[in-house]
């Protein structure tokens, strides 16, 4: 569990951040210039804060009032940078037993070779930084910080400088790194695709600010939390019970309720998250007949909320919250009120697999 | 070409007077060149200038200098001499200490350069790896600047094989002690017959300079590119 609480002035910037992290991922969430980058350097011992109280299992280190400073090579974090950082005179392999080299014997939870596999690097481990892709390079620097045996995982937007190909490429090794790996990950991002899909917990940042934080679930359908540029957004956790090959659908359960999606490639029994943007979403008083839209979730308003020409209508949806994003004509018209019961419309075709992503049982309970 | 036993001496005795300058002041010149790239301190600035002051001033003034501080009547001359029972004056080791003293900041300046050319974002990156500040130097700063210092090692050589005045001031020119390759030139030309000699000394140098700039330019480029600050 690492604790932060920081004020630090940089020119006309105030960073003035509390937060806390534990097992899993959790994901710095924020526009560019919320001070995301900052307070993963300042966990990491490189930027020294005006004021700080950092600690780590209960470790200080970083406590301005009682003097304590860890210098960064005592704390073992391992840190991914956006710009990878590979050693410019050393092959891949070599950088990854660099990581090692300072690494405690007793504490060396993970060998090189598992992962070597886990990355899938065996073919660049004699190549140098120079001669890697931007992907490869990123790989490299995920193994290299595996293998320094960190208490802590620092990842700084580390899929930003690469072509959403290479996102594609990596996002899955991350995965199960959290997965397999049980050391706390903090994950910086202004990329909602990556949080939902990797984050157990969101600290939301806005101008140095922690605005929010809370499960992905909690946190993104809430239009007071969010940035203007991001739109409200569901991410309600489901159960993969099954596939229609003929149609070419997955199908999921959330409590009792059924819903359909696009073919989605992981086996049944997978509990996923989706994320399902609030204006994809058609509310309607009765369960409707007739309708090309299969998926129809029966849940009970828990609040509405302007937004200006628009209503956010939130929804108990089986334990899962909802969110729909409606106009306020249609608002009036179907008089919603908190406490009734509506259905959830949405179409099958809006729920793909870049939108659909496993969660392993740990990610789930929390 | 040939060279008479008298100039073979001069010969030998400048590339050992330049060989021991260089490499007993490569590590003094690693280290400031490190504190100057990468350290902040009181005095820095007063220390860089010091540093370059063989640069400007008149080769003459420095051997003077030297002179009075380590020669035999200098105050650190009398202090070596007394608990070392060591004396630079009129010895190759003399020679030694000047050619070393008007190289250092050629030393100096080439590898600050290369060390103020790394990455800091590199060595921040093995801190957090675990490496501490000496770890993070050794295996990253001093081989990243390897180019750098090969460049200033073989510019000090060059420059100490050349050196004269500071030479000649402070330790004399005596054949087969402190007679350089450049006092001997300039021995010969006070000769009536000495041109052809000042000639084939003169080539000499020529010959090894031009050799020594190729072969420091053929490896920086070829550690350049196995560091990979050169792809």
């Amino acid at each position: 569990m690492i604790s932060v609480s920081v004020l630090h002035r940089q020119g006309d910037f105030v960073l003035d951040a509390h937060f806390e992290a534990g097992e899993g991922v959790t994901a710095l969430f924020g526009p560019s210039g919320s001070g995301k980058t900052t307070l993963v350097q300042m966990i990491a011992g490189l930027t020294r804060p005006d004021e700080a109280s950092i600690s780590f299992d209960g470790m200080l280190w970083d406590d301005t009032d009682k003097r304590v400073f860890v210098t960064p090579h005592r704390r073992r974090i391992g840190y991914v940078f956006q710009e990878g950082r590979l050693f410019p005179h050393l092959t891949a392999r070599q950088n990854l037993l660099y990581g090692q080299f300072f690494a405690p014997r007793g504490e060396r939870r993970i060998s090189e070779a598992e992962v070597v596999s886990l990355l899938g690097i065996e073919r660049l481990l004699n190549a140098r930084p120079a001669t890697l892709s931007g992907g490869e390079k990123q790989r490299v620097a995920i193994g290299r910080a595996l293998l320094s045996a960190p208490r802590l995982i620092l990842m700084d937007e580390p899929l930003s400088a690469l072509d959403r190909t290479r996102k594609q490429e990596i996002l899955p090794y991350i995965e199960s790194i959290r997965d397999r790996i049980k050391i706390p990950i903090v994950y910086v991002s202004h990329a909602i695709d990556e949080v939902a899909r990797l984050a157990n917990r969101v600290v939301l940042l806005d101008d140095g600010k922690v605005k929010a934080q809370g499960t992905p679930a909690e946190i993104f359908p809430d239009a007071t939390n969010l940035p203007e540029s991001l739109a409200p957004q569901s991410m309600f956790e489901a159960r993969l019970i099954g596939h229609e090959p003929y149609y070419g659908l997955s199908i999921a359960e959330i409590g009792s309720e059924v819903i359909t999606l696009q073919p989605v490639d992981l086996p049944d029994g997978t509990l996923v998250r989706m994320r399902i943007p609030a204006t994809d979403i058609i509310l309607a008083l009765e369960r409707p007949q007739n309708i090309s839209a299969l998926n129809h979730l029966a849940g009970t308003i828990t609040s509405l909320a302007n937004d200006g020409p628009h209503v956010l209508v939130s929804l108990d949806c089986a334990g899962q919250r909802l969110v729909s994003r409606i106009t306020l004509l249609s608002a009036e018209r179907l008089a919603l009120k908190p406490g009734m019961t509506v259905h959830a419309l949405f179409k099958a075709v809006t729920v793909d697999g870049g939108s659909v992503f496993h969660l392993s049982a740990e990610t789930a309970a929390s | 070409m040939q060279f008479s036993d008298y100039e073979w001496v001069a010969i030998a005795l400048s590339l050992k007077v330049a060989a021991l300058a260089v490499s007993a002041s490569l590590p003094l010149g690693v280290t400031v060149a490190y504190l100057l790239a990468r350290r902040e301190f009181i005095g820095k600035s007063l220390l860089s200038a010091v540093i370059s002051l063989p640069l400007i001033l008149p080769p003459v003034v420095t051997g003077y200098l030297l002179l009075i501080a380590f020669g035999r009547k200098g105050v650190v001359g009398i202090f070596l001499q007394a608990v070392f029972g060591f004396s630079f004056s009129f010895r190759w080791t003399g020679a030694a200490l000047a050619a070393a003293v008007m190289g250092f900041p050629l030393l100096v300046q080439a590898i600050r350069i290369s060390m103020e050319a790394i990455d800091r974002r590199l060595e921040a990156a093995a801190g957090t790896l675990g490496a501490s500040p000496l770890w993070v130097f050794l295996t990253i700063t001093l081989p990243l600047a390897l180019p750098g210092i090969i460049a200033g090692t073989v510019l000090a050589f060059a420059r100490s094989l050349g050196e004269f005045g500071a030479t000649i001031t402070f330790v004399s020119a005596i054949p087969g002690e402190t007679q350089t390759l450049a006092s001997a030139i300039s021995a010969a030309l006070q000769d009536p017959d000495g041109e052809p000699e000042a000639w084939r000394l003169t080539l000499l140098s020529i010959l090894i300079s031009f050799t020594a700039i190729f072969l420091s330019g053929f490896v920086s480029r070829l550690v350049a590119r196995r560091v990979g600050t050169v792809s």
